[in-house]
C-alpha cells in the first residue's frame, strides 16, 4: 500500500523511517542493501521499481544522511564506481526494461561489479578509432581485440564494452555497444603494472567471446551515441563537503616545511608559496563549483579544476622530492615480480611516499581526459573556437591509417 | 562564504557596464587615455552620483548605500574590463576604507559616500598590507611636510587623506587638495595617473592618531588588495575575450586562426586560470565585506593570496591578448596596451606577487 503521496525531503525521511522500522542496519548487509534497492531509497531519482522515486537527485542526500545517522551499510561507492557512475546512467537510457531489471539491482548493491571496456593501445584519447571487432553469428556476437587501462577488471562480472561492428563506414556510425559478461570463455584479464610498480588497471583480451545480442545497449551501428551517455556521465558527481585548507599533497609538502626547518632555503620558499597559493585557488574554485551546482547552476569550470589539479599536484609531488634531497632517492616499495605486485582499488597520495605522489600524479594529466584534450574541450564548447580540419570523418574506419 | 554573484550584484553590473559602455566606450580609450585630462569628471559623477557607488560599501546610516565589499568589488571588475579612467581605486576604495575605519570620520564618509567629495589616500600605490606606518610626512600639530611618490589617483581628488608623524605618533591627516602641489608624473599606466604630492607647511586637520591611525592605513591598503583582485579579474577577462574574438575572425593559412591547437590551448589555459581567479577574488571580496564576522580573520590571508595569484594572471592575460592579437596588437591605436600597462601596474600596486607571497608565508606559518 502507498503510504507516501510526495518524494519530498520530508517524504524520504519518513520512507527511511520505515525501511529502517523493517529491516535491521545492523544485520545482514547485502539484504539490507537489497531492502534499501527494493524500497526505492537507492538512487532516488531513478525511476520506481530500478531503485528510485523519480525524485529530484539533489535530494539523495537526505536519505544517505539519514542512513549514515542511523549507521546502515553503505554500498561502497568507490569500489562499484564505474557501475554507478558509467554503467548505470547507460542501461538506463539505452537498456531495454528486461535489461535494466536484470542489472541494476545487484549493479547498486556491490553484488555484481561492473567495469568499462572501451580505450585499446591504439585508441586512447581517439576512442572512436577503436578496433575491437564484433561480427555477427545468428543470436550472438562474436569478439575479438584487446582493450587496456581497464580498472576493477579482475574483480568485474560485467563490462560495458564498445565495439566496431561495421569497418566499412565512418568510424562513428560502425560501433555497437555491448555488456560483456566477464566469466565468459575468450575474456583473460591482465594486470598492467605501472610506472609507480603496482597495477591499479589491466589489460583485457578478448578471444572468441560470444556476447548473445540480448546483451546489446542500443541499436547496431548506435555506440557511438551509447557511449556518449557513459561518457558524459563520467565525471558528473563531485562527491563530499568542502576540503579545508591545505588538503591534499600540498599538506605533505607544508608539513616538512614546517617541521623540518634545515631544509628551507629562499628558493625554495618562493616555490612553495606560489604552490600554496596555486592550492588554496583551486580549493576555492571546487567550493565555489559546488556552490553553483546548489543552486542548480553547475558551471563549466569542472573541466578547468581537472586541468588545474593534474597541474598542481604534478608541481608538488616533483617539488617535494627536490625539498627533501638526499631522502627523496628512496622509493617505498615496488613489490617487485608479478606474483607481488599490489593491486589498489584506490589511489592514496598520502599514505605513501614522497616518490610514490611524484610518479603517480603523472597519470593525473591522462587518466579521465588528457590535458590537451581537456584544452580542446574548453577552446572549442566554452570559448566557441572552431575545432581542427577534420580529416577522418567521412573515411570509412577500414581506410583511416593506424 | 559564499563565492557567487547575487541577482543584485548582477544588476549593478549591468548598470555599470551600460553607463560605461555609452560614457566611456572602450572604441574612445586610447584618444582619452591620451587626452589632458585622463578623467573626465562627468563619468566619475554619473557613476560616484548617480549609479551611487561612491557609497556602495558605506552603511546607510553614515549615508551611503548600505552595500558591501562584494558589490564594490563587482563594480571593480567592471572597471577594469572597460579599462576606465576613474578615482574609484583612491576615493571609493582606499579613502572610503580608511575613512569607515575611523568612527569620528562620519561627516567625511557621508561626503565620500555622497560624492560630494573625492578623496585619496596618499601613499605610494605600491605599498603593501602590513606596512609600516609611513614616515615620509611630519606633522607639527597644525601643519604637515614631506613628500609622497607615486600616490593613485591623487589628481581627482579634492581631499587627501594623508598617513604622518605627528609630534606624539602616527597621525592620519585631513589635507585640502589645494594647500598641496600635486606634480603629475609620466605613469607607466595610463588609465590610472600617479603624481608626486608635495607638502609644504600644508595647513592638515587630524582625522585619527596612534592606533586609530594604523588601524585605518591597514583598512585601506587591505581593501585596496583585495578589491584591486577583482580589477584585475575583469581585465582579464577582457583580454581573454577580446583575444578569443579576434582568433574567430582572423583568417590565415585559409583558417580561422583559433581552429589552430597552439593557440586554442594558450586560450584554455587562461580561461582555467581565470575560473580560479575569480573564486579567489570573490573569497577575498566576501572576506572583506564579512566585517566582524568570521571571514574577516581570513582577510588579511584571502587579499595576499588574491593578489598572489591575480596579479599575475591579469598580466599573463593582457600578454596574451597582445601576442595572440598579432600585428595589430603591438600597435597604439588598439586599446590592448592599455590593459597591458594596467595590469604590469596593478601587479605592483600594494606590494607585487613576491611580496605576497611572503606575507602569506608568515601568516600560514610557512616562514622563510
Amino acid at each position: 500500500m502507498e503510504k507516501f503521496a510526495t518524494v519530498d525531503a520530508d517524504g524520504l525521511r519518513a520512507r527511511v523511517e520505515q525501511l529502517l522500522a523493517e529491516h535491521d542496519p545492523a544485520g545482514d548487509r547485502l539484504a539490507f542493501l537489497q531492502a534499501r534497492f527494493d524500497a526505492g531509497l537507492a538512487w532516488v531519482h531513478y525511476p520506481p521499481g530500478l531503485g528510485g522515486l523519480g525524485a529530484p537527485r539533489e535530494l539523495q542526500s537526505v536519505v544517505d544522511d539519514a542512513l549514515a545517522a542511523a549507521g546502515a551499510p553503505d554500498n561502497d561507492p568507490r569500489r562499484i564506481g564505474i557501475g554507478l557512475g558509467m554503467a548505470a546512467p547507460t542501461i538506463l537510457v539505452h537498456g531495454t526494461d528486461e535489461q535494466r531489471r536484470r542489472w541494476l539491482r545487484p549493479l547498486w548493491t556491490g553484488e555484481e561489479v561492473w567495469c568499462q571496456l572501451f580505450s585499446e593501445p591504439g585508441a586512447g584519447s581517439d576512442l572512436a578509432a577503436l578496433g575491437t571487432r564484433a561480427v555477427r553469428e545468428q543470436d550472438s556476437w562474436i569478439v575479438n581485440g584487446q582493450k587496456v587501462w581497464t580498472s576493477m577488471a579482475h574483480e568485474a562480472r560485467w563490462a560495458i564494452l564498445v565495439t566496431r561492428t561495421d569497418p566499412s563506414v565512418p568510424k562513428h556510425a560502425g560501433m555497437t555497444y555491448f555488456a560483456c559478461d566477464m566469466t565468459a570463455p575468450g575474456v583473460e584479464v591482465r594486470p598492467l603494472r605501472q610506472i609507480t610498480g603496482e597495477a591499479e588497471f589491466n589489460e583485457v583480451f578478448l578471444t572468441d567471446v560470444r556476447i548473445p545480442d540480448e546483451y546489446r545497449l542500443g541499436d547496431v551501428g548506435n555506440g557511438w551515441r551509447v557511449a556518449q551517455t557513459t561518457l558524459m556521465n563520467e565525471r558528473v558527481a563531485i562527491g563530499g563537503g568542502a576540503a579545508p585548507r591545505e588538503s591534499g599533497t600540498i599538506a605533505a609538502v607544508c608539513r616538512t616545511w614546517r617541521e623540518r626547518p634545515e631544509l628551507r632555503t629562499p628558493a625554495g620558499h618562493a616555490e612553495l608559496m606560489r604552490l600554496w597559493v596555486e592550492a588554496e585557488a583551486l580549493r576555492l574554485t571546487g567550493l565555489r563549483l559546488r556552490q553553483q551546482l546548489a543552486v542548480g547552476a553547475p558551471g563549466p569550470e569542472g573541466s578547468a579544476a581537472k586541468l588545474s589539479y593534474a597541474r598542481l599536484n604534478q608541481a608538488v609531488s616533483g617539488f617535494e622530492l627536490d625539498l627533501l634531497g638526499d631522502e627523496a632517492l628512496r622509493y617505498d616499495d615496488w613489490s617487485t615480480g608479478t606474483w607481488a605486485t599490489k593491486r589498489p582499488a584506490a589511489v592514496d597520495f598520502l599514505a605513501r611516499s614522497p616518490g610514490y605522489r611524484y610518479l603517480r600524479a603523472k597519470g593525473n594529466s591522462i587518466e579521465g581526459g588528457t590535458s590537451e584534450i581537456l584544452r580542446n574541450i574548453i577552446a572549442e564548447r566554452v570559448l566557441g573556437l572552431p575545432g581542427e580540419p577534420r580529416v577522418d570523418k567521412d573515411v570509412p574506419w577500414k581506410d583511416l591509417p593506424k | 562564504m559564499n563565492l557567487l554573484y547575487s541577482d543584485v550584484e548582477e544588476q549593478l553590473r549591468a548598470s555599470v557596464r551600460d553607463l560605461l559602455a555609452a560614457r566611456a566606450p572602450l572604441s574612445g580609450a586610447v584618444a582619452r587615455a591620451e587626452s589632458d585630462r585622463p578623467y573626465e569628471p562627468a563619468l566619475w559623477t554619473a557613476l560616484a552620483r548617480e549609479l551611487g557607488v561612491a557609497g556602495l560599501a558605506v552603511p546607510e546610516s553614515a549615508g551611503g548605500h548600505g552595500g558591501s565589499w562584494r558589490e564594490v568589488a563587482v563594480v571593480a571588475e567592471e572597471l577594469g574590463r572597460a579599462v576606465a579612467a576613474t578615482p574609484f581605486l583612491g576615493s571609493t576604495v582606499l579613502a572610503t576604507a580608511a575613512a569607515t575605519a575611523v568612527p569620528s570620520a562620519r561627516e567625511l564618509v557621508g561626503a565620500l559616500a555622497a560624492g560630494t567629495s573625492t578623496a585619496v589616500l596618499v601613499v605610494p600605490l605600491s605599498t603593501p598590507p602590513g606596512s609600516a606606518f609611513p614616515g615620509q610626512v611630519s606633522f607639527d600639530g597644525t601643519h604637515a611636510t614631506g613628500q609622497v611618490r607615486s600616490a593613485a589617483d591623487a589628481a581627482a581628488a579634492d581631499l587627501l587623506l594623508v598617513p604622518a608623524a605627528g609630534p606624539a605618533g602616527p597621525v592620519l591627516l585631513s589635507v585640502e587638495a589645494g594647500a598641496a602641489r600635486c606634480e603629475p608624473v609620466t605613469s607607466l599606466d595610463l588609465t590610472r595617473p600617479l603624481s608626486n604630492v608635495h607638502l609644504d607647511a600644508a595647513a592638515g586637520s587630524v582625522v585619527a592618531e596612534g592606533d586609530g591611525a594604523v588601524r585605518a592605513l591597514e583598512a585601506a591598503l587591505l581593501a585596496g588588495a583585495v578589491v584591486l583582485a577583482s580589477e584585475q579579474v575583469g581585465l582579464a577577462e577582457h583580454g581573454l575575450d577580446s583575444t578569443v574574438a579576434y582568433l574567430k575572425e582572423r583568417y590565415q593559412f585559409g583558417r580561422q586562426i583559433g581552429s589552430f591547437q597552439a593557440l586554442k590551448h594558450r586560450c584554455a589555459d587562461l580561461w582555467a586560470n581565470l575560473a580560479q581567479a575569480r573564486a579567489v577574488a570573490r573569497y577575498a571580496a566576501a572576506c572583506l565585506a564579512d566585517g566582524t564576522a568570521d571571514g574577516a580573520a581570513d582577510a588579511p590571508v584571502a587579499a595576499a593570496l588574491a593578489q598572489a595569484y591575480c596579479s599575475p594572471l591579469a598580466v599573463t592575460a593582457a600578454e596574451e591578448c597582445i601576442q595572440l592579437h598579432g600585428g595589430i596588437g603591438f600597435t597604439w591605436e588598439h586599446p590592448a596596451h592599455l590593459y597591458l600597462k594596467r595590469a604590469k601596474a596593478d601587479s605592483i600596486a600594494f606590494g607585487g606577487a613576491a611580496r605576497h607571497h611572503a606575507r602569506l608565508g608568515e601568516l600560514v606559518g610557512l616562514p622563510a
